[in-house]
């Protein structure tokens, strides 16, 4: 018994008894259904494709990752204080190539941040229209850079200005590589935290200049916190872009393991590595090989701590207008 | 800039604080405003009606400078006098800011900033450099008592403005415009997003607020006009139709006009 065969309509008789069946023009159509069904069903594998890959690819990780891990054991892997997977007496210390990771991304941040968040209240405002349609195709220019090219500036355009600074510099180092990094983040920072103050209504804006506030003011104490949440969005876009960034280190940092966290040494990172050993003559299978599976499961685990944080810090502090 | 003389309203007992004279004022092209004259009387509402596009908004948003934020747009003669000064506000030499501080404004949609229920008082303080917590303290509880909010709030000052009610929201926009002591307050109507009782209660505040300061409203409701205001001026087509006492104007309007337009032949 179905609740609809028995729900009398308003006027007290069963529904199915009112007016004379269902006239043509009224009878669901059986090929308007199809359709609908065909494109429900592309736009549903278009979306599943997306999360298949994601699978796949930490199925991969994780897959080949185990192995290294039968050889090798994870306190090593975490606590060791020496990579040198190619040697005979072979270290498996993950941190080594981490500190290369952090202390690039750190000098890359340190960079783009700052001058990313500058740009993006400059062109949201205080620039005119005008200037921003010149500047910000210019803007995002900077960000369609090979790496690669930008990996040949670091090395030599700007270590070899550096080491007129700083002589004892050496010819590979994380800092010239960390600096060129942060150039080329520059336009993911302004341009998404530019977006991301100009989705902020007007009144707010209005609301500020009404009580006499300057341009600055507005911008520092209205715009700029209203924003934040899209504002951390592109920081953490930017910290993902400086932690997976390869070809600029591969080519200017030395791709020495090196423990330390000062940027003025060559060092060797996560994603320099496995380039260096997906490049190199190693047999696959051999365990030297398969660190490149575990470097990699690490440099996963990272970004997705950093969107996580990204997720939570933006519930957080999301500033609601 | 030379200053056309204003319109007499011949209204005994009222000092003038501002004065409209001869307005013009343009979009880009579009002539907005249209040799505009009415007197704005020291501690009165005044409010300005007319059909939806007539520039009343326009008008509003010349007090405060508005019209500076964005690109094209022109005062292209005429000027607004402000009284004791007796200088022109839209003077190019006259600093928009200056204006703002002493011509605060309440907007139509209440927008309290994404801040607590303190900073958003404390707000147009902080903008003029005020950093002494216990004169901040002060002045933000005699605003929010001056917007009748004080009782509803003062328990929860750390909460954000955006969780109370509308009502309340507008009531903090009016406590925020009230904390620098400005002289004159504009509303663009303030009460066009709220419910009848919120209305009410930001009907009656108005008519509190003119101990204190002058009034220019703007609002599309005709019934609010006779309620709340001393002085309406009715507004068509970027003109000003005709300025009198509001009882005087809704009960024997001089022309033809503003009788059609009041008596809902039109508009």
């Amino acid at each position: 018994m179905t609740a609809s065969a028995v729900l009398p309509s308003h006027h007290g008789a069963p529904s199915t008894s009112i007016g004379n069946g269902v006239s043509d023009r009224l009878r669901k159509k059986a090929s308007r259904h199809v359709k609908e069904r065909i494109i429900e069903a592309l736009l549903f594998s278009a979306a599943a494709f997306s999360v298949f890959v994601t699978v796949a690819i930490v199925y991969v990780l994780v897959k080949e990752s185990w192995v290294f891990f039968q050889t090798v054991p994870l306190s090593d892997f975490l606590f060791d204080t020496q990579w040198t997977p190619l040697f005979d007496d072979a270290h498996y210390g993950i941190m080594v190539l981490l500190s290369g990771t952090l202390t690039s991304s750190g000098v890359a941040l340190l960079v783009a941040i700052p001058l990313g968040t500058i740009i993006a209240i400059y062109l949201s405002e205080f620039a005119g229209f005008k200037l921003r349609e010149i500047a910000k195709p210019f803007l995002e220019l900077l960000g369609g850079v090979p790496t690669i090219v930008y990996g040949y500036f670091a090395l030599t355009f700007l270590t070899p200005i550096l080491q007129k600074i700083y002589p004892d510099l050496p010819g590979f180092n994380l800092l010239s590589a960390g600096l060129v990094m942060g150039i080329m983040i520059i336009p993911y920072v302004a341009s998404l935290s530019e977006d991301a103050m100009r989705a902020v209504p007007m009144a707010l804006r209005e609301g500020s200049y009404a009580m006499g506030a300057t341009r600055l003011q507005t911008a520092l104490w209205v715009v700029t916190p209203a924003a934040t949440s899209g504002i951390a969005s592109a920081y953490i876009l930017g910290i993902s872009r400086a932690v997976g960034e390869t070809m600029i280190l591969a080519v200017a940092a030395g791709m020495q393991p090196n423990l330390t966290f000062n940027p003025t040494e060559p060092g060797a990172t996560i994603t320099s590595y496995i380039v260096q050993v997906a490049l190199g003559d190693l047999p696959h299978g051999s365990i030297g090989y398969q660190t490149i599976f575990a470097a990699g499961l690490t440099l996963l685990l990272m970004t997705l701590a950093f969107n996580l944080l990204g997720y939570w810090l933006r519930k957080r502090f999301r500033e609601v207008y | 800039m030379q200053i056309p003389v204003g319109l007499e309203a011949g209204v005994e007992g009222t000092v003038l604080k501002a004065d409209v004279r001869e307005l013009d004022f343009y979009y880009g092209a579009f002539h907005a405003l249209k040799r505009v004259s009415m007197p704005i009387h020291d501690h009165m509402v005044t409010s300005l009606i007319g059909p939806s596009g007539c520039g009343k908004s326009t008008l509003l948003r010349c007090f405060n400078r508005m019209h500076d934020l964005y690109p094209g747009n022109r005062y292209a003669g005429g000027g607004i006098v402000l009284y004791p000064d007796n200088t022109n506000l839209l003077a190019p030499e006259v600093d928009p800011i200056e204006v703002r501080m002493r011509i605060s404004m309440v907007f139509q949609k209440p927008n309290p900033f994404p801040k607590s229920i303190y900073e958003n008082v404390a707000y147009s303080l902080r903008v003029r450099g005020m950093r002494n917590k216990n004169e901040l303290d002060d002045r933000v509880e005699s605003a929010l008592k001056g917007a009748a909010l004080w009782n509803e709030v003062s328990n929860r000052l750390k909460e954000l403005g955006a969780n109370l009610s509308g009502g309340q929201q507008q009531r903090l926009c009016i406590a925020r415009a009230l904390a620098s002591d400005p002289e004159i307050i504009l509303f663009d109507e303030p009460t066009s997003a709220l419910d009848p009782i919120a209305t009410a209660s930001i009907e009656e505040l108005i008519i509190e607020l003119k101990e204190k300061v002058t009034i220019l409203i703007v609002t599309h409701n005709m019934q609010q006009a006779a309620r709340i205001s001393d002085f309406t001026a009715y507004m068509y087509l970027g003109e000003m139709v005709e300025f009198g006492v509001t009882d005087q104007l809704f009960i024997k309007p001089q022309k033809k006009a503003t009788e059609d337009y009041i008596t809902g032949r039109f508009g």
